[in-house]
């Protein structure tokens, strides 16, 4: 399913958050959305998840417009993985991922052999089925992620939305989920952090104080020179044939760099 | 509640076993009194009141049966249902696991509606003294919801716990406050049913017609609940979550915030802010049948239910020849599981 974004422009307070992007996913294509912090990444995700509206501009989910959709048939569309869903409740991983089955039960559809199917798949996809019984508070960071992840699977969505799901992970498992979202069908866009980790993703689209900066593939956008004035850091790009894909090394700004950018930032306004 | 492992009772024999605990309670609290009646006389009370032939029985006896202590034991079931069942909802809602009527204010609001309307006297009767406690409750309600907001300084789903607690003090301090005054103040003390029962609760004034009021609001009130069971599933982590999984929450928000509100209004009403039923049952029947609406509320509503009748009864015998109000036997139980939880939860987030 693709998406559409519109001239999204979001004013909070009179303070300019995100202004005038716009840009399409096509269907089944992955997004890495990156920026600096408070670049508005979460808030443009959280948009087109349909949990914040826009001040202007429109988002497309397929053929329908968000704001048309019921808060219900965009959940059977649309999953979202947020960044830190906590709980003080004891609840088993198991009911934690049934959860994901809410936008398709009503008391006229319980929760069938049907669901319960698609819990087990989402489960074992997410390789959590031995824990099953287990309290989600006494997981680890990286499980209790692919708990929520196999919860938005249990969602049946054909569009995935996940905001900085690496954080707090290990390294072993930041690659598990990167993995997992080369592997997928579905449309995906993700927040991330790690400009790393945007070389997987088919697009990238970066942010810089609100405004999209450059979009395109990996190829084309994870390089020094659209990197470097945005995230005020010198990046280097290293290829070799060992690397499946190229990787970005950094530094801080020296001196004389820190002077030509403001000098640079003089010009462009 | 959190990091316990529930033992997972099976949903038929906790909701057999619990109407089945239900109706024992009720046996025993026409049984126990300052006269104690025989099983025998009361089901022959029953019998009479329902139409079918009985041997006589001593019309003191079937006095203090069907005019006090059956009205008695099913307001008090009604009432514990009924706040135990907004502690549930409150909990899941503000994702906070010492929300509660009475902690945050709720109750004391509605007394003071209560209290506002029996005595500078707009209208009278029931119906007129529960309007005004839930006007009370929904005032009280969004007087501690902003203060918590404004203490804790942002919008995220779930409340401090601390935010939370402080600004229902102070809530709660200020509506016992206002009750006091307006009861200081009124000029017939007699026609006050004195602060006391207004802030520690007592079923001694419970009769027949409070109870035409108190079951169907408390049946209504508990089939909304139910009705959302699968939504406050959703609340599980937070808000934004429920959100992204179809639930209206904004919708919902409003719906079983002034259900609950009803329920606590009406409650208060015809027997005082009793405290610590929604915070004490909950937390015992989650670590029973786990933490699932679906069958927590039903459970929830039945111990509630059997909580308040038992209650009643220890604050009936517990001081021979004298009654005691039941929110002190309630608080007894209540403050120190109190102090469970709260350990328990700050622990849950510290670690």
């Amino acid at each position: 399913m693709r998406i559409q974004v519109e001239n999204i422009s979001k004013t909070i307070q009179g303070k300019s958050i995100l202004s005038d992007i716009s840009f399409n996913i096509e269907s089944g294509q992955s997004l890495a959305l990156i920026g600096p912090n408070g670049s508005g990444k979460s808030t443009l995700l959280r948009i087109i998840a349909g949990l914040s509206s826009a001040s202007s501009g429109n988002v497309f989910i397929g053929d329908n417009r968000l704001d048309r959709l019921s808060a219900r048939k965009l959940a059977q569309r649309l999953g979202f993985v947020s960044q830190e869903a906590s709980t003080t409740d004891a609840i088993a991983a198991y009911d934690a991922v049934k959860l994901g089955r809410t936008p398709w039960l009503s008391l006229l559809s319980p929760f069938g052999a049907n669901d319960e199917q698609i819990v087990e798949n989402a489960m074992s996809e997410m390789a959590i089925s031995d824990y099953r019984e287990k309290c989600f508070n006494t997981l680890s960071g990286g499980e209790k992620q692919r708990v929520h992840i196999a919860r938005v699977m249990a969602q049946r969505p054909q569009i995935f939305l996940l905001d900085e799901p690496t954080n707090h992970l290990d390294i072993r498992h930041q690659i598990a989920i990167m993995d997992w979202v080369m592997l997928q069908k579905f449309t995906i866009a993700l927040a991330l952090h790690d400009l790393n980790h945007a070389f997987v993703c088919d697009r990238v689209a970066l942010l810089g104080s609100g405004k999209l900066v450059a979009f395109g593939s990996p190829e084309e956008v994870l390089i020094p020179e659209i990197i470097e004035p945005v995230f005020q850091v010198s990046a280097q790009q290293i290829s070799s044939e060992q690397l499946v894909h190229p990787i970005l090394t950094f530094s801080k700004l020296n001196a004389s760099q820190l002077a030509r950018d403001r000098s640079g930032d003089k010009k462009l306004r | 509640m959190t990091l316990i492992k529930f033992s997972g009772l099976k949903p038929a024999v906790t909701l057999i076993g619990g109407i089945g605990i239900l109706v024992a309670a009720l046996g025993l609290a026409l049984v126990v009194g300052e006269t104690q009646i025989p099983f025998k006389t009361i089901w022959n009370v029953l019998k009479v009141e329902a139409g079918f032939f009985a041997p006589e029985v001593n019309p003191i006896d079937h006095g203090i049966l069907w005019s006090y202590r059956l009205p008695r034991a099913i307001i008090a079931m009604a009432c514990g249902a009924s706040l135990a069942l907004s502690g549930v909802v409150l909990q899941a809602l503000l994702r906070n696991p010492l929300a509660d009527p009475y902690i945050l204010g709720l109750s004391a609001g509605a007394s003071t509606g209560a209290v506002a309307v029996a005595i500078l006297g707009f209208g009278a009767g029931a119906l007129s003294l529960s309007g005004g406690a839930f006007i009370g409750a929904l005032l009280a309600f969004g007087f501690v919801a902003l203060l918590a907001r404004l203490a804790q300084g942002n919008a995220s789903g779930a409340t401090s716990s601390l935010a939370l607690l402080l600004a229902g003090v102070a809530g709660a301090q200020l509506f016992h406050a206002l009750t006091a005054l307006i009861i200081a103040k009124s000029a017939d003390a007699n026609q006050a049913r004195g602060i006391m029962f207004w802030m520690m609760g007592n079923l001694s004034g419970s009769r027949w017609p409070d109870v035409y009021l108190a079951v169907p609001i408390a049946m209504l009130g508990s089939t909304v609940i139910y009705a959302h069971s699968r939504a406050l599933d959703a609340m599980t982590f937070g808000r934004e979550a429920a959100q992204s999984m179809g639930i209206r929450t904004n919708l919902m928000m409003v719906i079983l915030i002034t259900t609950t509100a009803i329920l606590t209004a009406v409650m208060v009403s015809m027997t005082g802010a009793i405290g610590f039923v929604g915070l004490v049952v909950p937390h015992a029947v989650r670590f029973l049948v786990g933490v699932r609406h679906f069958l927590l509320i039903p459970a929830t509503a039945l111990a509630g239910g059997v909580f308040l009748i038992v209650a009643d009864i220890i604050a009936r015998i517990l001081i021979p020849g004298q009654s005691l109000p039941i929110g002190v036997v309630t608080a007894l139980v209540g403050a120190p599981a109190f102090a469970v939880i709260l350990v328990r939860s700050s622990r849950a987030h510290s670690g």
